[in-house]
C-alpha cells in the first residue's frame, strides 16, 4: 500500500494567549456595534428629531442651537392643539379602512394566482411569471392618468373605493408568495388531491396556513405603503373627511397651522405611531417572513 | 376489493422517456412491489394509478373497470408518500379525519360560518369522529390525536399516514417508499406490521421501493424495473434464483451476486480463467459471457482445490466484514482482469485466511448464472435449478 502524506497546517506565527483572545474579540464587538450604530442613528433620527419638536414651544424650535429637550415642556399645548384642529382620528380611521380593504383584496386575490403560477402546470405559465415579474417594473404613476380619467368618468372620484382600486392587483404579493409556495411539499397537495379537496380548498385551508410568515410580512409592507402613500389620494380625493394621514396632513398644514411646526409634528407623531407599534407586535413574523426558506 | 390492470402504459416528460410501454396485472388482495434504481420510473408509475399523473398512452383499470376518465379521489385508491405528507397544520385526529370529512360533507357543510346552520353536521362528525378511533386504536394512535405531526417521531408519522390511507377502507393501497425515511431499527419494525396489516385489511398493496430488502420480505410478488421498463415480474425467490438478466441479479441480494467474465469454448462449455468448466449453454465458441455467483455458493476450498472435479479459482483476501452471524470476506482475484467478490462465511472458516497468502475458492456450478454479453440470461444445458419463468422483456 503506497504510504499517504498529509499536509501540515502551518504553524500559527504567535501562540494565542487568553487575554489577547479575549482583547481581539472586543476590539470586533466595538467596531460591528459601532457601524450599526451609526446606522441607527441615522435612520432614528428624524424620529426623534420629530418627538422633540412635537414638545417644543414655537420659540425653542426656531433657535440656531441643538437642544435634545426642551427647556420648557410645550408638549400638551401642542398635541391638544393638533387633536382639536384637525381631525386625526378621522385620518387614522380611512387609513385603516384603505389598508385593510386594499389588503384583504390583495390577499384573496394574489394568493390563488400565486398557487397557480407555483403548482400548476398549463400552457403559458412561464410566460405568464414573465409577465407578473414585468408588472413589478411598473411604476404607479404609468396607469395614473388613464385610471383618473375611467374613475372621473364613472362618477367615482372621492370615494374609497377610487382609493383602493389601482392596489387591488399586486404583482409583489403574486411574486412573493409563488416564491413561498414552490417550497410547499408537492406530496401534500397530492394527498389532499387524493382525499378529494377542489383546487381552491387546497389553497385556503391546506397551503394558506402555512403562508402565515409569507402573509405577515407582505401585510406589512401593503400596509405601511398605503398608509403612507400620498401620491394616489392626493389625485383622487379632495374631500377631507376621506382623506387618510399623509393628504390630512397636508390639508391640516395648508389651512390651519401655517408654521406652527410643533403641532405639526405633532399630528405627524399621532398618525406614525399606529404603524410602529403594529410593527412591533408583529416584527417577529416579519422578520421570519423575509428570511423564509418555506415550511419544515 | 380489487385487481389493477396497466395496460401499455407510457409516459415522458419532455425528450425523456419516464415509462415505455408497461404492462402489468395485479391480483385481488395482491402484494405486489415495484423494486428498481431510483429514476427508474417506478413512482412515476404508482403516480398513475392514484390518478395523480396523466399517462400519455396505454390504460388503467382497478376491479374490471377502466379509472381513466376518474380524479384522483373517486379512483377509491389511498396513497402513503415517503414524506408522509401529513396536513402540518392539523392535528392528528383532523389528518385521519379529511378523507372522511370531504366524502360525506357537503360542501356548505364544510365552509366557514356557514357550516354552523347545518343540522346533520354535528351527527357527520360522530361518525367520523367514532371512525378515526377505531382506526387510531388499530394503529396504537388513540394517546396523539390531539398533536400535530411536527410533535411526533418519525414512526407515529408513518401510522398517522397509514390511518389516513386506512380510514377510507380503499379497494387499492399505494405505497411510495413508506419507510425509507425511517431509521434502520424501526424499519425493520415497520416491515412486518406493514405485511401483517396487509394480511388483515386483505386489500391489493402496490408498494414502491428501492431497497431490495423490503421488495424480497413482503411482497407476493416483485417487479424489478429499470429505465421505465419492467425486467422481471415473479416471487421475490423467482428473482433470486433464476435473474431474468444480468440487471436483476445485480439488484436483487446482499451482498452483491459476484459476476466473473468467462467465455465459451467449443459446444457451449464455458470456460472460466482458461479452466474449463462441466457447464454449457448454447451459444457460439469464442463468445464472452457473465457467470453470476452468489455470495453463499463460492465458498473456501477444503483440502486440495480442484477435488471431486470441483469448480475452482485463487484469490487472496482483502477484507473481512464482521455480521455477528457470520462473515463477509472480500477477495481480490490477483492478476486477472476481474473485479473482486464476495462469500460468507462462518467466524471458525473466516478465522483460518488472512491477507498474506493466496487461497482457492469453490463453487457449485449449478448454482450459477449465465448471462450473455447483452446481460439476459442463458440456460445451462445441464442441469440449474428449473422453474417455469418468463422474462417479460426479450
Amino acid at each position: 500500500m503506497a504510504s499517504v502524506t498529509l499536509p501540515v497546517a502551518a504553524r500559527a506565527a504567535a501562540p494565542i494567549t487568553p487575554s489577547g483572545a479575549i482583547a481581539k474579540r472586543l476590539l470586533s464587538l466595538v467596531v460591528v456595534h459601532g457601524i450599526l450604530l451609526a446606522g441607527a442613528i441615522f435612520m432614528l433620527l428624524p424620529f426623534v428629531w420629530m418627538l422633540i419638536t412635537s414638545i417644543k414651544p414655537p420659540a425653542e424650535i426656531f433657535t440656531a442651537q441643538i437642544s435634545l429637550w426642551p427647556k420648557q415642556f410645550y408638549g400638551v399645548e401642542n398635541y391638544s392643539f393638533a387633536l382639536s384642529q384637525a381631525p386625526l382620528l378621522r385620518f387614522a380611521l380611512n387609513g385603516v379602512i384603505l389598508c385593510a380593504g386594499i389588503l384583504v383584496v390583495q390577499l384573496l386575490v394574489a394568493i390563488p394566482c400565486a398557487y397557480a403560477l407555483a403548482k400548476l402546470r398549463f400552457p403559458g405559465r412561464n410566460l405568464l411569471f414573465v409577465l407578473v415579474l414585468l408588472g413589478l417594473c411598473i411604476p404607479v404613476q404609468v396607469p395614473a392618468m388613464p385610471l383618473y380619467i375611467a374613475l372621473a368618468e364613472l362618477g367615482l372620484l372621492n370615494t374609497y373605493f377610487a382609493m383602493m382600486v389601482p392596489f387591488f392587483l399586486s404583482v409583489f404579493a403574486i411574486f412573493l408568495f409563488r416564491q413561498f409556495f414552490r417550497s410547499f411539499p408537492d406530496d401534500i397537495i397530492h394527498a389532499a388531491r387524493l382525499d378529494g379537496m377542489s383546487e381552491f380548498e387546497i389553497v385556503w385551508r391546506i397551503v394558506t396556513p402555512s403562508a402565515w410568515p409569507a402573509i405577515a410580512a407582505f401585510s406589512v409592507f401593503s400596509a405601511v405603503a398605503h398608509w403612507n402613500d400620498l401620491y394616489w389620494p392626493l389625485i383622487v380625493i379632495s374631500d377631507a373627511k376621506l382623506a387618510p394621514p399623509p393628504l390630512g396632513m397636508m390639508f391640516f398644514a395648508d389651512a390651519e397651522t401655517g408654521s406652527n411646526y410643533g403641532a405639526l409634528t405633532a399630528a405627524a407623531t399621532v398618525l406614525t405611531a399606529p404603524l410602529v407599534i403594529a410593527f412591533l407586535i408583529a416584527r417577529r413574523r416579519f422578520i421570519d417572513g423575509i428570511t423564509m426558506t418555506g415550511v419544515k | 376489493m380489487a385487481t389493477v390492470d396497466l395496460t401499455s402504459i407510457a409516459k415522458s416528460f419532455g425528450p425523456t422517456k419516464v415509462l415505455g410501454g408497461v404492462d402489468l396485472s395485479i391480483a385481488d388482495g395482491e402484494f405486489l412491489t415495484l423494486v428498481g434504481p431510483s429514476g427508474c420510473g417506478k413512482s412515476t408509475l404508482i403516480r398513475i394509478i392514484a390518478g395523480l399523473e396523466a399517462q400519455d398512452s396505454g390504460g388503467v383499470a382497478i376491479g374490471g373497470a377502466s379509472v381513466d376518465h376518474l380524479r384522483a379521489h373517486e379512483r377509491r385508491v389511498a396513497m402513503v408518500f415517503q414524506s408522509y405528507a401529513l396536513y402540518p397544520h392539523m392535528t392528528v385526529g383532523a389528518n385521519i379525519g379529511l378523507p372522511l370529512t370531504m366524502s360525506r360533507m357537503t360542501l356548505r357543510q364544510r365552509l366557514p360560518l356557514l357550516r354552523l346552520l347545518s343540522r346533520q353536521r354535528r351527527e357527520i362528525l360522530r361518525g367520523i369522529e367514532a371512525d378515526v378511533g377505531a382506526v387510531a386504536a388499530q394503529l396504537q394512535l388513540e394517546h396523539l390525536l390531539d398533536r400535530r405531526p411536527a410533535q411526533l417521531s418519525g414512526g407515529q408519522r408513518q401510522r398517522v399516514a397509514l390511518g389516513r390511507a386506512m380510514v377510507r377502507s380503499p379497494d387499492v393501497f399505494l405505497m411510495d417508499e413508506p419507510l425509507s425515511n425511517l431509521d434502520a431499527k424501526l424499519r425493520v419494525h415497520m416491515r412486518t406490521e406493514l405485511a401483517e396489516l396487509h394480511k388483515r385489511l386483505g386489500a391489493t398493496f402496490i408498494y414502491v421501493t428501492h431497497d431490495q430488502i423490503e421488495a424480497m420480505t413482503m411482497s407476493d410478488r416483485v417487479a424489478m424495473m429499470d429505465a421505465g421498463d419492467v425486467l422481471q415480474l415473479g416471487t421475490p425467490s423467482e428473482l433470486y434464483e433464476r435473474p431474468a438478466s444480468i440487471k436483476v441479479a445485480q439488484f436483487i441480494g446482499s451482498p452483491a451476486i459476484n459476476l466473473l467474465p468467462a467465455t465459451l469454448a467449443g459446444s457451449g462449455r464455458i470456460e472460466l480463467f482458461g479452466r474449463p468448466l462441466s457447464l454449457a449453454v448454447n451459444g457460439t465458441a469464442g463468445a464472452s459471457i457473465t457467470l453470476g455467483i452468489r455470495a453463499e455458493a463460492l465458498s473456501l476450498a477444503q483440502g486440495e482445490p480442484g477435488q471431486g472435479g470441483r469448480a475452482w479459482f485463487s484469490a487472496r483476501l482483502r477484507r473481512k466484514e464482521n455480521l455477528g452471524s457470520e462473515y463477509i470476506l472480500h477477495f481480490d482475484l490477483a492478476g486477472r482482469d476481474a473485479p473482486g467478490v464476495t462469500t460468507r462465511a462462518t467466524a471458525a472458516t473466516a478465522a483460518t485466511v488472512n491477507e498474506t497468502a493466496e487461497v482457492a475458492l469453490t463453487f457449485d456450478e449449478t448454482a450459477c448464472h449465465v448471462f450473455d454479453v447483452g446481460g439476459e440470461r442463458l440456460e445451462p444445458r445441464n442441469g440449474g435449478a428449473v422453474s417455469s419463468v418468463v422474462p417479460l422483456r426479450a
